[in-house]
């Protein structure tokens, strides 16, 4: 439905995006992933038509988003980036501005309004001026707008950015309800965020794409040994020394005493199960065990590996 | 056209729904009645010479404040990048502001004819020039408000708006001066200049003959402007 070929755009000397390809397709949900400036809204700004780019093409169900970018709009829904929308206008009269520039019929607009005013939960500010609107508030009426003319395409620039934790989770749960049925790209630099919604991850980095896959897949790339966190009762001499000794710890440290309990991170070898040989070796020993934690490896790792923790200027911001 | 007239329905209620519309018309009107009378009882002749002479100057304040936001604000509100990805044409958006724009001053104009009505009331005046006179603020009106127009595009602050504004029109209207045209040595420079002067084609039209060549000029103005406001919004595109 979307296909990306070798986009490259520059300002000035920054390469914003850098020879990226990638597609996708109707059903998908899409979490654009990267530091601030890797340039995940130049890319959603040449999807919609709002920039041009420098070498390549991308196409929006088959129409080119350069040479026919009218009917590529008609099929885009846009959320930009903190939703600006025109503060001296009523709430009703902006998205009745929206829908009549969609093409909606008139004897439809009536309809779809409240449609979307309904699904974005915007009922108890229908009264107010946009200028009156909260932040999240704000944020559910640009969704609204995007959604107006029921497109099969929806981008959405860092919809959760400034919301506070509850609208965050209402946003979320928004796109997923909206994505059953509609394709969405959506950038954030939220990791928990693409995990919780994403069907898809493309991870970009000053520029390019570092990876791409579903959540599940990037998480394996990133296992490599385990993290185990443990707590001792015993003799910390004797443990150290044989915690040395086993062959499956690669490196170990002490994080914490407590009255004669003593909190080790330990890091293992690849392909060994550390949590439970560690297990046996404290009742080996005749110590007791008070804590023993298994961190997981998450997508942070994944992102942190790939853009190498960068964080360039925010270009086009 | 569809597009257009959402646009320009969009433009046209937000400059009444802000105070700009109710403060353009109120201090336009005290002042060019402040020109009209001013003159007027000292004459004592039932014209409105006085006053259609002072008015590309009034414009000239006046009609870049109305066109100022038009695009600077979009631009720092952000709000250009939902309008320009909407499924909406470039040329259409250019226009629709400017319609909007041109039928903010055209109710105030239309405010203004309380002068004429006054004048007729009081005298027995020439119809002509005043006749002339008013179709001549309209158009030398627009012919300003496409410079104005042009002007928002270039920037995203009003205030630079605004004065580029008042710059652009200010070296069109200052071109067709006499005091210009005097200090020019070669003739065919200085009946150019003339032409393209904003007041000159004005002062033509005040004489009460409606001249096609001043239409000409007037509309091939407006067009020229709005092709580059046009341009000027395409060329955003490449960032």
């Amino acid at each position: 439905m979307i296909e990306v070929n070798n986009l490259t755009k520059r300002y000035g000397p920054t390469v914003a995006v850098d020879n990226v390809s990638f597609n996708a397709k109707a059903g998908e949900v899409l979490g654009f992933l990267g530091p601030n400036g890797a340039g995940k809204t130049t890319t959603m700004r040449v999807l919609t038509c709002y920039l041009s780019a420098d070498e390549g093409n991308a196409t929006v169900d088959g129409y080119d988003v350069f040479d026919q970018s009218v009917e590529v709009r008609k099929r885009i829904g846009y959320l930009p980036e903190s939703a600006p929308l025109y503060t001296d206008m009523g709430v009703i009269d902006y998205l009745k501005f929206i829908a009549q520039v969609r093409d909606i019929p008139k004897s439809q607009r009536q309809q779809r309004t409240k449609e979307v005013i309904d699904v974005c939960g915007l009922d108890s500010v229908i009264q107010k001026d946009v200028g009156e609107l909260s932040k999240g508030y704000r944020q559910r009426l640009g969704l609204a707008q995007s959604l107006i003319h029921d497109p099969p395409i929806l981008i959405l620039d860092e919809p959760t950015s400034g919301l506070d934790p509850n609208q965050i989770i209402e946003i979320r749960n928004l796109i997923k309800e909206i994505g059953k049925e509609k394709m969405i790209i959506f950038s954030t630099h939220i990791l928990p965020e693409v995990s919780a919604t994403c069907s898809r991850i493309l991870i970009i980095s000053n520029g390019k794409i570092v990876a791409n896959g579903s959540p599940e897949s990037l998480a394996d790339r990133a296992k490599g040994g385990e993290v185990v966190d443990i707590t001792i009762r015993g003799p910390a001499d004797e443990i150290e020394s044989k915690l040395q000794d086993l062959n499956f710890v690669s490196e170990f440290n002490r994080v914490d005493t407590v009255d004669g309990l003593f909190s080790y991170r330990i890091a293992s070898e690849k392909g060994r199960n550390a949590a439970e040989e560690l297990f046996q070796f404290v009742v080996q020993n005749g110590w007791s065990l008070t804590e023993l934690r298994q961190e997981s490896v998450s997508l942070e790792d994944v992102f942190r590996e790939l853009t190498g923790g960068s964080v360039n200027k925010e270009v086009a911001a | 056209m569809n597009n257009i007239a959402a646009i320009f329905k969009k433009e046209f209620r937000s400059y009444f729904n802000s105070p700009i519309a109710y403060i353009f018309i109120t201090f336009f009107l005290a002042l060019s009645a402040w020109f009209f009378f001013r003159g007027f009882f000292i004459i004592n002749q039932a014209n409105m010479r006085g006053f259609f002479t002072v008015m590309p100057w009034l414009y000239l304040f006046f009609v870049p404040a109305v066109t100022m936001k038009l695009w600077a604000e979009e631009r720092k509100l952000g709000t250009v990048e939902i309008l320009m990805t909407l499924p909406i044409k470039d040329y259409e958006v250019v226009l629709g502001k400017y319609l909007a724009s041109f039928a903010l001053l055209g109710v105030t104009i239309l405010l203004s004819l309380s002068l004429p009505i006054a004048v007729a009331s009081l005298g027995d005046p020439d119809g002509g020039p005043i006749v002339g006179g008013y179709i001549g603020l309209l158009l030398m009106g627009a012919a300003y408000l496409s410079i104005g127009l042009f002007a928002s595009t270039l920037t995203e602050n009003q205030i630079i708006s605004f004065i580029v504004g008042i710059g652009l029109c200010f070296v069109l209207l200052i071109i067709g001066e006499d005091i210009v045209l005097f200090n020019i040595g070669s003739t065919w420079l200085a009946s150019l200049f003339s032409y393209l002067g904003l007041g000159t084609h004005f002062s033509s039209l005040l004489r009460g003959v409606l001249d096609s060549r001043d239409l000409i000029y007037y509309f091939s103005l407006i067009g020229f402007f709005l092709y580059l406001s046009t341009l000027r919004v395409q060329m955003q595109k490449v960032g």
